[in-house]
């Protein structure tokens, strides 16, 4: 690769392959080879971010002048430890779900749309790697639309009706995010001459008593909000999440909001600085409770769900609540805590989703209530929801214990013991909405009419206990995420971009 | 014949034992005679192991490092004089109680056997592991991984009542454990930036008074699995699992996990200085000294037999985290003890509980009346085994209760050694009459004649009461070790 002299021009690479492969795929026709084509894609990202990763944590920051331009004048793509990390994560989970994705849907899509689907995937992974990748604060928009247009597609193609009304849902709130980011953007242009994120950060530092700033601010951080669907702006969230195909909702919930938190913490310490975000303007104090109220209302109301898919829907959202304490914290060990929860909680969403999408598979329901006896006729599916549930619980060697250990640290370290309690009694509320749906399906006996069930097909098994291994692998060793995580974390601290 | 190795290494294969012989259970599912060879088989190679780590001596600082999941923080194991008596008990008691658990689950027609004997194994893997944990974070990954192994083992009828009590033990021990001992855990890592087991504590010179009060509150509080009262109501729930489960996890390893945890922290994280400087140290003795009282209250008005065992177990783990909390050789000698007294007492309690209901259908104390007749050799049993946990010679609960109340004495604790007293004559009103009406009472109308147990039951039930003698008159092994748990 040297040879061809590619490697140099990975960072760009990482977006124009799948850009380029989403329009192929469509003319691809045949869905097998559409499939064939974009797990190829995928494959092909993840590879790129895994040397990008590697380059990175080996000599430095990338940095990458789109077209020649030299920043700020350019569209520059800057790859650090912190994004090169969001990196693999989002192509990593890209290509696991693709993996599983055929034979789910085959099962629930019409053929006629499964090239349109692949197609919109691609690009839904290119505005997803786009926006992570990228210095320029109005590329981030331009990425930013294309993953939202590309996943109101993706999610509309449901197998159910109400997918329709969901993604028309999620198309509105979405929109409105990202106007309320592009205001941001125009008025901090307007106010430096420039979209370059290290330009910025420079020439905003010397203007933050302006009217200007802090309307920017204002916008920024709730367009990002509803983006990351951090409590009160998560309403698209647990509807889209419900009503999208099987694996389009192990896609997006293990990435989606994951690349929208990336964003918000590289604005919040890089663009703006820590400094400014946190001393300045106390954002902390404003997310703070944000976090608190996500934690406590998510995990509550996932307590009375009846739709498994919605249950974990809402429990994404006190996740998230989780990786937004972290961030208040602005503290060391309380953005490692973020970063990891970002990885560890799309190992265990996505797991989930998966196991339930292969109990849609076999029975046809969402309904908890359906789900009676699974855990004599799929035992292995059900082993999998098991096992990363009680990751999600945070049980000791899996990664869910990991990343609250760093959060409860983090917030005893700063002497918020109230905090450190409401983290626990996050994780308590977890095991009451979890152990609902444990107890019904390994515990209530299906009537003897009930039709027979078989165990989900390995295609789907295969992707899914993957996953789970990767669930307890990284909550025994963890010097890849928490490493990496807490050289990210501290790169954000030293506020360089 | 086992070729030299260190004693953390020895420590790691025998938690992998009960581990390694799963699968093979779960191959053999269908011979049921070749599987509970294979749960046999294991529970010799963990005996053999342990005994070697008895000759190997005990290195405590030397431990084997198996992972590190939070930088600074490692699984790893260690072996020393409170782990290894808690191995060696565990060990000698799993043999016994897989014996037992052979004739009861057949005779008893229990459902889903090889899933009962695998859930078995890992529990007593994850408490071995509790008790060769070189620092508190393993010992805290083993004391969760107990409670899950558990909870099939509690609901294994899968009855709506044996779900309920799953939600309550469940909801009990990770309530307090995420709650409390979690959080404890890490307040004492951001204090001391360790968390090792160290003889004379860690937190010496890192934590005020008013702290060292707080957290040692937490902790005892934490550790649910000790069942102090208001804390307890998991255990009498638990006694929805089959017999063999209640008299090995809930008499033996779960609950004594918990004391031993206390036991670990008191000596080994906060050091006797520590805790005699508390400000919670008479608050909590006091707490443990009501729960002696209340438990042995409420058993004393328990028809059912399991429950009546059960809050006499809840009142009987307080005389050792008693021990525990008044920090003095005496004391602290005294409650190791009783962790292996009681053991073999209530395990032998539980055994002959298990066995009345095979062979009679019975699970009320009432009902009782002239079994000796029928069962002489359980009732026997029963009556030995009631002697020790009295503490009345000769059996060995005599030499616990005598250095517990030692102990009191030497911290000059006078209201505490009263009550030590006032609680041995209530174990002896809730325990006594139910052998001696057995003998000497009438069976009602119905002519009983004699008709024992199976046989396997009877040769558990004779094994740990003849332990509960010879720890009387030969108890040299267990004093050696236990009056060395606080030596550095």
């Amino acid at each position: 690769m040297t040879l061809l002299g590619i490697d140099n021009h990975l960072p760009a690479l990482q977006v124009v392959i799948p850009l380029m492969g989403a329009p192929l795929c469509f003319l691809l026709r045949r869905p097998v080879l559409a499939w064939g084509f974009s797990v190829a894609i995928s494959s092909a990202t993840l590879i790129i971010a895994f040397l990008l990763l590697q380059t990175t944590l080996q000599t430095g920051p990338l940095s990458y002048a789109l077209g020649g331009w030299a920043a700020p004048w350019g569209i520059e793509y800057r790859v650090d430890t912190l994004n090169g990390y969001i990196l693999l994560l989002v192509t990593a989970i890209s290509t696991l779900s693709l993996l599983y994705a055929r034979t789910s849907f085959e099962h629930e899509i019409n053929s006629a749309q499964l090239p349109l689907l692949y197609a919109g995937w691609l690009l839904c992974l290119t505005g997803f790697l786009g926006m992570t990748i990228t210095g320029d604060a109005f590329n981030v928009f331009v990425f930013l639309e294309i993953s939202s247009l590309s996943s109101y597609l993706l999610i509309s193609l449901g197998p159910d009706r109400r997918s329709l009304t969901a993604a028309f849902r999620y198309l509105v709130i979405g929109t409105i995010g990202a106007t309320f980011i592009l205001i941001a953007i125009g008025l901090f242009y307007s106010m430096t001459g420039t979209l370059n994120m290290a330009d910025l950060a420079i020439l905003l530092s010397k203007n933050t008593e302006s009217r200007t700033f802090h309307a920017a601010i204002g916008f920024l951080l709730i367009g990002l909000a509803i983006k990351a669907a951090i409590f009160p702006l998560h309403l698209w969230l647990p509807n889209a999440y419900t009503w999208a195909p099987s694996a389009v909702s192990v896609f997006l919930a293990a990435t989606a909001t994951k690349v929208a938190i990336y964003l918000l913490l590289r604005f919040l310490f890089t663009v703006i600085g820590a400094e400014h975000s946190f001393n300045l303007f106390t954002l902390n104090q404003a997310l703070l409770p944000l976090g608190v109220l996500a934690v406590l209302i998510g995990s509550v109301v996932a307590i009375y769900q009846d739709n498994i898919k919605k249950l974990l829907a809402y429990s994404s959202v006190a996740q998230i609540g989780y990786m937004v304490l972290g961030i208040t914290l602005v503290s060391l060990s309380g953005l490692t805590a973020t970063l990891l929860h970002l990885f560890n909680h799309a190992l265990m969403k996505g797991a989930l989703f998966m196991a339930v999408g292969a109990i849609f598979y076999r029975t046809g329901s969402l309904r908890i209530a359906d789900l009676t006896g699974l855990g004599r006729t799929m035992p292995l599916t059900m082993a999998a929801f098991l096992i990363s549930g009680l990751s999600l619980i945070g049980l000791p060697l899996t990664v869910g214990f990991v990343s609250k250990w760093y959060l409860v640290v983090g917030a005893v370290e700063a002497n918020q013991m109230w905090l450190a309690i409401i983290i626990l009694l996050g994780s308590l509320l977890a095991i009451i909405y979890f152990w609902k749906v444990i107890e019904i399906a390994y515990f209530h006996h299906k009537s003897s009419e009930a039709p027979v069930v078989n165990e989900a097909p390995l295609s789907l098994l295969i992707p899914t206990w993957i996953l789970v291994g990767a669930n307890i692998y990284f909550g025994i060793d963890t010097r890849l995420t928490a490493g990496v995580a807490e050289k990210a974390a501290l790169l954000l601290l030293g506020g360089t971009p | 014949m086992i070729p030299e190795l260190e004693s953390g290494n020895i420590a790691l294969l025998s938690m992998l034992t009960p581990l390694a012989a799963t699968p093979l259970m779960l191959l053999l599912h269908r011979y049921p005679n070749w599987r509970e060879t294979v749960s046999l088989g294991a529970g010799l190679v963990l005996l053999l192991l342990v005994i070697q780590l008895h000759s190997a001596g005990t290195t405590p600082l030397e431990t084997t490092t198996l992972a590190a999941p939070v930088t600074g923080i490692s699984i790893a194991l260690a072996v020393e004089p409170l782990g290894l008596l808690f191995a060696t008990l565990i060990s000698i008691l799993w043999l016994a109680t897989t014996v037992y658990a052979i004739g009861y689950m057949r005779h008893h027609d229990e459902s889903h056997q090889t899933r009962f004997y695998i859930w078995f194994a890992i529990a007593i893997s994850s408490a071995i592991g509790i008790a060769f944990s070189a620092n508190m974070f393993t010992l805290f990954v083993f004391y969760e991984l107990l409670t899950f192994s558990t909870f099939p083992l509690v609901t294994h009828s899968g009855s709506r009542e044996a779900r309920l009590a799953g939600r309550t033990y469940l909801g009990w021990l990770v309530g307090t454990s995420v709650g409390f001992l979690l959080f404890a855990m890490v307040w004492t890592w951001i204090l001391a930036g360790t968390l090792d087991f160290r003889p004379g504590g860690v937190l010496a010179g890192h934590i005020t008074p008013s702290q060292g009060g707080i957290l040692l509150g937490l902790y005892v509080i934490g550790v649910g699995k000790a069942a102090l009262i208001p804390f307890h109501r998991w255990l009498p729930a638990a006694m929805v699992a089959p017999t063999p489960v209640s008299a090995l996890l809930h008499a033996v390893a779960v609950v004594k996990a918990g004391v031993f945890t206390i036991l670990k922290v008191v000596i080994f994280i906060f050091g006797f200085d520590l805790v005699n400087s508390a400000w919670s140290q008479e608050l909590l003795l006091y707490a443990v000294a009501t729960t002696i009282i209340i438990g042995s209250l409420i058993a004393l008005r328990q028809d059912n037999l399991k429950r009546r065992l059960a809050y006499s177990t809840i009142s009987q783990l307080s005389y050792i985290v008693l021990g525990a909390l008044l920090v003095n050789s005496a004391s602290l000698t005294g409650s190791a003890m009783h962790m292996v007294t009681h053991a073999f007492g209530k395990i032998t309690l539980f055994f002959c509980a298990g066995a009345i209901l095979v062979t009679t259908h019975k699970t009320k104390v009432s009902e009782l009346s002239g079994l000796g007749r029928q069962m002489p050799l359980t009732m026997a049993a029963f009556f030995i085994a009631s002697i020790s946990i009295i503490g009345l010679p000769p059996a060995a609960g005599t030499w616990s209760k005598w250095y517990l109340a030692m102990g009191t004495v030497e911290s000059g604790q006078w209201l505490l050694l009263g009550i030590l007293m006032v609680s041995s004559l209530l174990n002896i009103a809730y325990l006594l009459p139910i052998p001696l009406n057995a003998f000497l009472g009438s069976s009602g109308n119905n002519k009983s004649h004699f008709q024992e147990a199976p046989a396997p039951i009877l040769l558990a039930i004779t094994f740990t009461a003849a332990g509960c003698l010879f720890l009387f008159f030969w108890p040299d092994t267990l004093y050696q070790l236990a009056s060395s748990i606080h030596l550095p």
